[in-house]
């Protein structure tokens, strides 16, 4: 049987959504045998690979990186889930968005600095005018609220997916949880 | 003080003019309804669930939030339920497709006029609004966000208003006027940049009219109104005190 290559993704967020998963503990095991992780944080992969059945996207999208990460895995991918409040709403990264950038980097490298003040240029993706949930910038199959989302929505989730069908996560998670 | 009640202006159930009674259906069920009652409240007596926002038992009836809205045959658009009365051989249909996409629509239009970000809210966990999304199956809201700058005053000592979160259901006003007596509470502006204020658009904490009862704060739906010393999740709003001061209103008019 072939195996399902699953992705899962790290944008703008805290990392609690790839922690709600690792915490399925034992449930892993149910699904490990059914799935290929080819792509993740907790796996050394540099290049998003092709053909990728399922992507878990957790975190907003904040930057030009980001954008350009989301349209590429988009591109791959048969099935995106936006994983977590995060990548749904834009969330926390997106309390900024009532700013302007410019704004909000003095105000975090330069007011409220008390050492190596100036803000951050080389190396590092430019900011977008403002964080944006993951199905403003690309098409979204499955929504997986939750702050983080709970590990039974998760698992929910990744076995209707295995088993072909569209999760319906009507009362499973909510917003914030 | 309004009678926070009647909708249809005059006293009724005494000999001289007593109420009739309609029938009528609501999702095919055969009822009977007082003609003082609105659908909303026909629908309750009766277990059938309709879902609302800005409604409040005890509070006059606002039909600001249009969660409630239902189908009823012959009428050419849908109907608010919590201000729409019972009539005779009325057909209501509370969970039509129309009704339940229009509602999904309502809340989601609800859910990016603001910041509502549940997950940093006083209120997680113990939100109307946040419930609601659960319980409509709302799992992402398909209008772009308008992330719109609000502010938040907390200049009261004891309380907070948090203008991200409001949903102007107008229950802060209408408990404040018709319970409270104080009428501390209005809203300005018009459409979107509407916002709720305290006195002539002044500080809360400069409110010459505010007594600090917290009445406001109680009833509430989200996290937009709270006690001052609460974190993440820890406002539970206590509203019990609304049928009881209603209750012991009705025994001292008697």
């Amino acid at each position: 049987m072939n195996k399902v290559r699953l992705a899962t993704v790290w944008l703008d967020g805290c990392s609690g959504c790839h922690m709600s998963l690792l915490d399925l503990d034992e449930g892993f095991a149910d699904v490990a045998a059914q799935i290929d992780l080819v792509y993740s944080p907790i796996a050394d992969v540099k290049e998003f690979p092709r053909d990728v059945h399922v992507t878990l996207v957790e975190g907003a999208v904040s930057s030009d990186e980001a954008e350009e990460q989301i349209r590429h895995i988009r591109e791959r991918s048969k099935i995106v889930v936006s994983f977590g409040d995060c990548a749904v709403t834009a969330n926390v990264p997106g309390m900024r968005n009532q700013f302007k950038v410019d704004d909000v980097l003095a105000r975090g490298y330069l007011e409220n600095a008390t050492i190596n003040e100036g803000i951050p240029t080389l190396g590092i993706p430019r900011l977008l005018p403002q964080a944006r949930p993951v199905h403003e910038l690309i098409d979204v199959e499955v929504f997986l609220p939750g702050c983080p989302p709970p590990s039974e929505a998760i698992l929910y989730v990744l076995t209707e997916l295995l088993e072909g069908r569209m999760p319906d996560l009507t009362q499973k998670t909510r917003f914030g949880a | 003080m309004k009678e926070p009640t009647s909708l249809t202006g005059k006293k009724l159930g005494n000999d001289a003019n007593p109420a009739r009674i309609f029938t009528m259906t609501i999702d095919n069920r055969l009822l009977t309804a007082r003609e003082d009652e609105t659908v909303l409240s026909v629908a309750r007596q009766n277990g059938i669930y309709i879902p609302t926002l800005c409604h409040m038992e005890g509070l006059s009836l606002r039909g600001a939030c249009r969660l409630c809205i239902v189908d009823v045959k012959g009428a050419p658009r849908v109907l608010p339920s919590c201000v729409t009365l019972a009539r005779q051989d009325m057909e209501v249909v509370t969970n039509s497709d129309r009704v339940i996409e229009y509602r999904r629509k309502i809340l989601e239009l609800i859910f990016s006029e603001r910041n509502h970000v549940c997950s940093v809210c006083v209120s997680n966990g113990h939100c109307d609004l946040q419930a609601l999304a659960t319980e409509l199956g709302m799992t992402h809201v398909r209008y772009d966000y308008l992330y719109p700058k609000q502010l938040v005053d907390a200049s009261h000592p004891r309380f907070s208003v948090d203008h991200n979160r409001c949903v102007l259901c107008m229950r802060c006003v209408r408990v404040c006027d018709e319970i409270e007596g104080a009428h501390t509470w209005d809203i300005m502006g018009r459409g979107i940049t509407s916002r709720v204020i305290t006195d002539l658009n002044q500080p809360w904490g400069s409110s010459e009219t505010c007594t600090g009862c917290g009445k406001c704060v109680q009833v509430c739906p989200t996290g937009a109104l709270s006690e001052k010393g609460k974190s993440v999740a820890e406002m539970t709003k206590r509203r019990q005190f609304l049928p009881y001061l209603q209750m012991m209103r009705g025994e001292g008019r008697k």
